[in-house]
């Protein structure tokens, strides 16, 4: 029996952990190194490590860092932040990442895309697709931490990145970055029909049926940031994450 | 000394961490010599079945791994694409593999059901043991571990095949037959589910 993957997304900036609203306003929430641990003992499905400075920064990756964190971890750990061509990839590989996350690296040279599906394998080359809902309310894949429009379509993107090679496609939705109100079911449902790559929810979860909800809509996977770091009505810091338990009976149980 | 083949195929550290946490240290290596010293041999990866014996032709490794294998018989264990080379060919490229395993690698087909599982199978799964084998011992409650492929093999003999998966078929995730062990899944990836099966290689004496 698989049971559809449920991934923390873990925000790096500097040395840090923080958590975004809206992509802005980041909140430091630990050590990365120290958040892995946990996270490594709770035996969760999978991380996502993204540098949200690398990119508009152009802050170069941290490569020691990263060794450090993989090292003692023993499940797959996507990262993503400041990839601009496929040796910085295959050397994040060898340090023990499975998958290498392309965000605006993809939109501004989707050639890349094509490069590291080649070098990599399709199956360690994702793509983050952040998209929000413009000022005439159309939904707008953004590059840059969400910063800068594309004029972009996101199925039409997400197509493009597949035809070029990528082996999943992360669907993160800005507006609802921080907010827990639940994913942008909407879309995820005609993104997901749409493609036959494996795509995962990210941006809104608040609640364990927030997951199955990504699901039904034809999710593989769903992924989470103050899902897994915040604590009650008052957003106290505790890294936390399901039991297989819980998760059999969200994703198997009655919805 | 366990070694670790290097034949250019994906991310082998991992393997090697593992393995330092179960107290075996390994050696990554494509050296034929370092590769004719092992005690356990480990020939993982990911990627194209036709690169993968492409890569391991032209480093030259093929002889010594038949020698260490075949006939010197010392304990080997392929994981993943590691595991689909053991066999005589796969649906995914023309070149025969090495043919130690009456067994082919096939494609995932799931036909054009819009409603049909995604290729590849990614994410965690569990075993269903076929025949009692040291490798799977011990392995805890509920033991799970993670998989990505779009290809699986498929063995000829029954009991060449230790467990099985479910991912819209039944399909053979963990073979052996002697001294040869295959898994399809990834234990350097799947806690101590996998820290487990990989201490049970380092200590088995088949």
């Amino acid at each position: 029996m698989i049971l559809p993957r449920v991934i923390p997304t873990l925000l790096l900036r500097n040395t840090g952990l923080v958590k975004t609203v809206r992509f802005k306003d980041p909140v430091y929430v630990g050590d990365p190194r120290n958040a892995v641990k946990i996270f490594n003992e709770r035996e969760v499905d999978e991380l996502l490590l993204l540098d949200i400075q690398s990119t508009p920064r152009k802050s170069p990756i941290q490569f020691d860092l990263i060794r450090e964190i993989v090292t003692e971890a023993f499940m797959p750990i996507g990262y993503g932040g400041g990839i601009t061509d496929a040796e910085q990839a295959r050397q994040l590989v060898k340090l023990g990442i499975e998958k290498v996350v392309l965000g605006t690296a993809a939109a501004q040279n989707p050639g890349l895309v094509s490069d590291l599906s080649r070098f990599v394998g399709a199956s360690s080359t994702m793509v983050c697709l952040d998209y929000k809902r413009n000022f005439w309310g159309k939904k707008e894949v953004m590059i840059g931490g969400g910063r800068e429009g594309t004029g972009r379509d996101p199925l039409e993107f997400a197509l493009e990145m597949e035809k070029r090679g990528a082996g999943e496609l992360i669907l993160n939705c800005v507006d609802r970055d921080g907010s827990m109100q639940g994913y942008d079911i909407d879309l995820l449902a005609v993104i997901s029909s749409h493609l036959d790559i494996p795509v995962i929810a990210c941006g809104g979860a608040g609640r364990l049926p927030d997951f199955r909800a990504a699901v039904d809509a034809g999710a593989s996977a769903a992924a989470a940031g103050s899902f897994f770091v915040f604590h009650g009505r008052h957003r106290a810091v505790l890294i936390n994450y399901p039991s297989r338990a819980e998760l059999r009976a969200t994703f198997l149980g009655e919805a | 000394m366990i070694v670790i083949v290097d034949y250019g195929m994906g991310n082998l550290g991992s393997i090697a961490n593992m393995l330092k946490q179960v107290g075996a240290p390994a050696i990554i290596s494509a050296d034929p010599q370092v590769i004719t010293g092992a005690e356990r041999l480990i020939l993982a990866g990911v990627g194209a079945f036709d690169a993968g014996m492409e890569r391991l032709h032209n480093l030259g490794l093929i002889p010594t791994l038949e020698r260490m294998v075949l006939e010197q018989e010392i304990p080997f264990l392929g994981i993943c694409l590691g595991m689909q080379l053991l066999g005589r060919r796969s649906e995914e490229g023309q070149r025969p593999g090495l043919g130690w395993l009456e067994a082919d690698t096939v494609r995932f087909d799931f036909g054009a059901n819009p409603a049909r599982l995604r290729i590849p199978h990614m994410g965690w799964n569990e075993l269903q043991p076929r025949t009692s084998h040291p490798l799977l011992q011990d392995l805890g409650e509920e033991p799970r571990f993670y998989f990505v492929h779009s290809f699986y093999v498929r063995c000829d003999r029954r009991e060449d095949v230790l467990a099985q998966t479910e991912y819209g078929l039944w399909f053979d995730a963990v073979v052996g037959r002697g001294n040869l062990l295959g898994t399809q899944f990834h234990p350097e990836k799947s806690h101590r589910y996998g820290k487990k099966v990989l201490q049970n290689f380092v200590e088995w004496r088949p």
